[in-house]
């Protein structure tokens, strides 16, 4: 028999005993009646000489060796009927427990998702991230995304490394239903198999398909399966019309493939592409590369193989490849900076579940107190200090896992509103499930817990003087419990401090941030990506004059102020550094410093509302041909000319004068002919800090026809309305389709909306922290009220001796408050000093974040004394209202 | 009551398998046995009997069967196992060893002549 075949076998293994211990008896009874004995008298000394038949019983049990198992049972059988015959005390530590629990499982489940768990592939953990690294870094570092020819000859020669490469791209579906402009990925053949992700249906491209002048073939995404052919299996097969080009599918991705977190439609070979500049590995547009070590193969011999093939090309190709090599890097979610986010909130959810943990953890202790006439009595009745302490436990792991329960019920419920209401799309929000991992921390958090608050109760419980405790009847108080109570309170008052004044600085910030200029007029301006029709793209010389029907036609929409197109919108994703000179000799490239370059059309300035400072912007004249001019904005008018006048001055800025010598030689001048305010092109908060902050705007009539394709696909379209902007949305889009119906407007946003995208986070921050700090606020009020209710309590005898001595109600409540407020003052000192360490880590962490000042201390502790001190006014007012009559006779 | 003994720590375990090896015997009857053979010396205390059985039953050093006796009685039987019998002889090897060794021990006179 096993030990849990005797646990279950208990009852009839005690009957067994039983049988057994009586067979020795009368076994015993009937030798010494047959020796002569009286029947009574020989039973009573059978008994006798056996020893008493429940104490050897009781060694019997012990015996068995389930013994821990059977107290444990009985120890969990006696926590339910304490919590039963108590449910107020039950009701109120399951629910702080819960709801600490329960918000702190909601943001492991997200941390999870997001941070902890592994990619969705194949063996994830043997995935790498190849990158190509130069010897000396410039302004933008010392890691660059691979050339195309250098990945080629990668994959050719390494024995280590399965590898794929990848473009994303994008493009307009026009065969088939309306033109939709979708996102897209350019991939090498073996791109699926190296992740180890199956097609849904069909192949992935064969190894012939991937080079120039193959048949066109295309994979499309779960998600298009479903829009564009409704799930019909003979998609497969079928024709894609993608960026002009008749595609056969050959196969469907599964539901919800990614690379690196984005999520295309429609997948492309890589070698189909025509485009020259792929084929250099110079100057070159860039592929990302993912490989699989081969098995048994290690990450360090893999890099060791890619360092001996990089040295061999930077010899076969100097020009390009000299100091150059390739890194492998194990494959990491590409999570951005929400990382550190997350583990900020976690780490104000962790106080917010400390509190919860004191709060009960005072509770316990104070019945623990009252218990300890129980506690002592047990004592006296032979139980061990040890076993106390046991049940002690107990009780509190069980309240503890209680809770832990509730607040998993409360997270599976809080997690999606809270994914909801992240700002923007959280990255791998399709990852965030409450799973098993997240069951596993909240238990071991509540058990922890449990252990924290069961502690300070159970190291009390052995009842070193049960005589002493036993007589006074448990209504003396020990020092050392008034002690722990105080020092609950201290705990607990200043972590609540931390996140009043975590969210009081927030809250400042972001009003302080809401304040500022943006540096144009956000109202009533709509923005859109816009992309050409494929023909349009495939025809230089058409470009330009579709660009101008664009402008034209968008002008006459009804609604439409003015209309300009532009590269890069600001607060919006996406910027284009470019070195520039104010002398002709021009020194090290990388050395030089960068502003932001945006191409622009006339009207721009005034769709935006940018002010102009000096000279003049763009006109019609400023086209291929005439003179190149930029304007610039102050920031650059100071940073390169001081207190000179910039008009009129000159610029070496290679990137736009000659976009296709290599290097610095011989490069033409630009000329300043305006300066226009500066826009906050990082958003509110993250303007000030930024790098590069300067900004120059050039003519798109000027960018020259070699890269006007390349352009045009970048290149949205910004209008000024005399209507809320989202409502000439669907006008502007009939307007704007093109003569073969396949222009289509994608990416809409208003200006307003990116504005206030930009302090999103901020806003996001500031409402949770908010509400964790009502949260600390609300349970450290429970707790202080808990422990001086407690405490007066105690002291009712004491009390009525002070009132029948003459002390008047006043004078009670007083000595009540002054005992609590004491205990507030010090938590309030040490809290403050624990946010101000927790407001560099802010400061670190959140953009623009603002110190904290002098007045989010005079707002916060204000209120905090505030709320405490009504805490404590309730049992303050009970204790002035002592009938010292009866609390005398209780003595 | 001077002429018997306590039993030294550990040694009514050996004393219990040593019983029970000679045949399966109930608890009533092995505290009998020990008493008899010892000529009384060995006083069992009876309390301390059953959980000793128990302990050795749950180590696996014996068995147990409900059979009836003699009388007709429905009483709980003990046999030793085969880890029980290995168990006995390991002991009872040491417990002659240290009791050899004890009583040369005690066998030295005072002057070092008998």
């Amino acid at each position: 028999m096993n030990w849990w075949q005797r646990l279950w076998r208990r009852k009839q293994m005690d009957q067994q005993l039983e049988k057994e211990l009586q067979f020795h008896l009368e076994q015993h009874a009937n030798e010494l009646i047959a020796r002569g004995h009286d029947p009574e008298e020989a039973r009573r000394l059978a008994r006798l000489s056996l020893g008493g038949p429940e104490q050897v019983k009781e060694q019997c049990r012990d015996a068995r060796g389930t013994r821990w198992l059977e107290d444990l049972f009985q120890d969990i059988r006696y926590a339910l009927r304490m919590l039963a015959k108590n449910p107020g005390f039950a009701v109120v530590a399951l629910l702080t427990l819960a709801l600490g629990t329960g918000v702190t499982a909601v943001m492991f489940t997200v941390v999870n998702g997001v941070l902890l768990k592994p990619l969705p592939y194949h063996e994830p953990h043997r995935l790498v991230a190849l990158q190509e690294k130069t010897e000396s870094a410039n302004q933008f570092g010392n890691l660059w995304a691979f050339a195309y020819p250098n990945f080629l000859d990668c994959r050719h020669d390494s024995q280590s490394l399965t590898m794929a490469a990848w473009r994303n791209s994008g493009g307009i579906i026009s065969a088939s239903g309306a033109a939709e402009y979708v996102d897209a990925a350019e991939t090498s053949s073996e791109l699926f198999s190296v992740l180890g992700v199956p097609l849904l249906k069909g192949r992935a491209f064969l190894p012939e398909e991937d080079r120039l002048g193959a048949a066109p073939v295309a994979i499309i995404s779960y998600e298009l399966w479903q829009r564009r052919f409704a799930g019909d299996p003979a998609a497969v097969g079928s024709t894609l019309v993608f960026d002009g080009t008749a595609r056969t599918i050959v196969g469907i991705a599964p539901s919800g493939f990614r690379i690196n977190e984005d999520q295309m439609d429609v997948f492309t070979p890589l070698g189909q592409n025509p485009s020259p500049a792929l084929q250099r590995r110079d100057r070159h547009p860039g592929v990302g590369v993912l490989a699989r070590l081969r098995p048994g193969v290690a990450l360090s011999q893999a890099q060791t193989e890619l360092a001996v093939i990089g040295r061999r090309l930077a010899q076969q190709f100097p020009q390009s490849n000299a100091g150059r090599g390739f890194v492998a890097d194990p494959l990491r979610p590409d999570v951005g900076d929400v990382g550190s986010t997350l583990w900020l909130l976690l780490g104000a959810v962790s106080l917010v579940l400390l509190i919860a943990c004191v709060n009960v953890a005072s509770l316990l202790l104070a019945r623990a107190v009252s218990r300890e006439r129980e506690l002592a009595m047990r004592v006296a009745l032979g139980a061990s200090r040890g076993r106390l302490v046991r049940q002690c436990l107990t009780e509190s792991a069980v309240l503890a896992l209680a809770g832990g329960a509730l607040g998993i019920f409360l997270a599976q419920l809080g997690v999606r509103p809270f994914v909801m209401l992240w700002p923007g799309s959280l990255p791998r929000a399709e990852e965030i499930h409450l799973d098993w991992h997240v069951i596993l921390f909240a238990i071991a958090i509540s058990l922890v817990c449990g252990v924290l608050f069961g502690l300070a109760p159970a190291v009390r419980a052995p009842a070193r003087d049960v005589d002493h405790t036993l007589r006074s009847g448990g209504r003396t108080m020990a020092g050392s419990s008034r002690r722990l109570h105080s020092a609950f309170v201290v705990s607990e008052v200043a972590l609540a401090v931390v996140l009043l004044v975590s969210a009081g600085m927030l809250g400042r910030t972001l009003l302080q941030l809401s304040a500022l200029n943006p540096g144009l007029d956000f109202h009533n301006v709509l923005i859109s990506r816009l992309a050409l029709s494929p023909a349009t793209l495939s025809n230089v010389p058409q470009i330009r004059p579709a660009w101008n029907d664009v402008l034209d036609r968008a002008r006459h929409a009804p609604g439409v102020r003015s209309a300009a197109i532009v590269d890069t919108v600001p607060l919006r994703e996406g910027n284009n550094q470019v070195a520039f000179w104010t002398t002709p000799s021009v020194v090290s490239p990388d050395t030089a410093p960068l502003a932001l370059a945006t191409s622009v059309t006339p009207d721009y300035l005034d769709v935006m509302g940018i002010p102009l400072l000096k000279g003049r912007f763009f006109d019609d004249h400023d086209r291929v041909g005439n003179e190149l001019v930029v304007v610039i904005d102050d920031v650059l008018a100071k940073q390169a000319f001081g207190a000179n006048d910039p008009i009129g001055q000159r610029l070496w800025i290679p990137a736009i004068s000659s976009p296709f010598s290599s290097g610095s030689d011989g490069t033409d001048p630009v000329r300043v002919v305006g300066v226009v305010g500066h826009v906050r092109h990082w958003g509110l908060a993250g303007d000030d800090q930024a790098q590069v902050r300067a900004q120059f705007y050039y003519s798109f009539a000027q960018v020259p026809d070699a890269l006007l394709a390349r352009w045009s696909e970048l290149m949205s379209i910004a209008v000024r309305t005399n209507a809320p902007p989202l409502s000439i949305v669907q006008s502007l889009r009939q307007e704007l389709r093109g003569a073969s119906n396949d222009q289509a407007l994608y990416g809409v946003e208003t200006m307003e909306g990116l504005v206030s995208a930009s302090l999103a986070r901020q806003r996001f921050l500031l409402l949770l922290f908010g509400v964790f700090a009502g949260l600390a606020l609300l349970l450290a009020c429970i707790g202080i009220y808990g422990v001086l209710a407690y405490l007066t309590g105690q002291r009712v005898p004491e009390i009525g001796v002070r009132i029948a001595l003459g002390a008047r109600p006043i004078d009670v409540m007083w000595m009540v408050l002054r005992q609590g407020l004491g205990m507030i003052l010090a938590g309030i000192a040490v809290g403050a000093l624990a946010a101000f360490a927790a407001g560099r880590v802010l400061q670190h962490l959140v953009e623009g974040m603002r110190p904290a000042g002098i007045s989010t201390f005079v707002v916060a502790i204000p209120l905090l004394i505030a709320a405490a001190l009504f805490a404590s006014f309730v049992p303050a007012r009970r204790a002035s209202r002592v009938d010292p009559m009866t609390a005398l006779r209780q003595e | 009551m001077s002429t018997k003994s306590d039993l030294p720590q550990g040694t009514l375990d050996l004393l219990i398998l040593q019983v029970v090896a000679l045949g399966s015997v109930h608890g009533y009857a092995i505290a009998q046995r020990l008493q008899q053979v010892s000529r009384d010396v060995v006083q069992v205390p009876q309390g301390s009997l059953y959980p000793a059985l128990h302990r050795l039953e749950n180590r696996g050093l014996l068995a147990a069967d409900w059979n009836e006796t003699e009388t007709g009685r429905e009483a709980k039987f003990y046999r030793l196992t085969r880890k029980g019998r290995a168990q006995l002889e390991t002991e009872a090897a040491s417990w002659k060893r240290l009791t050899e060794a004890v009583g040369l021990i005690l066998r030295m006179s005072p002057e070092g002549a008998e």
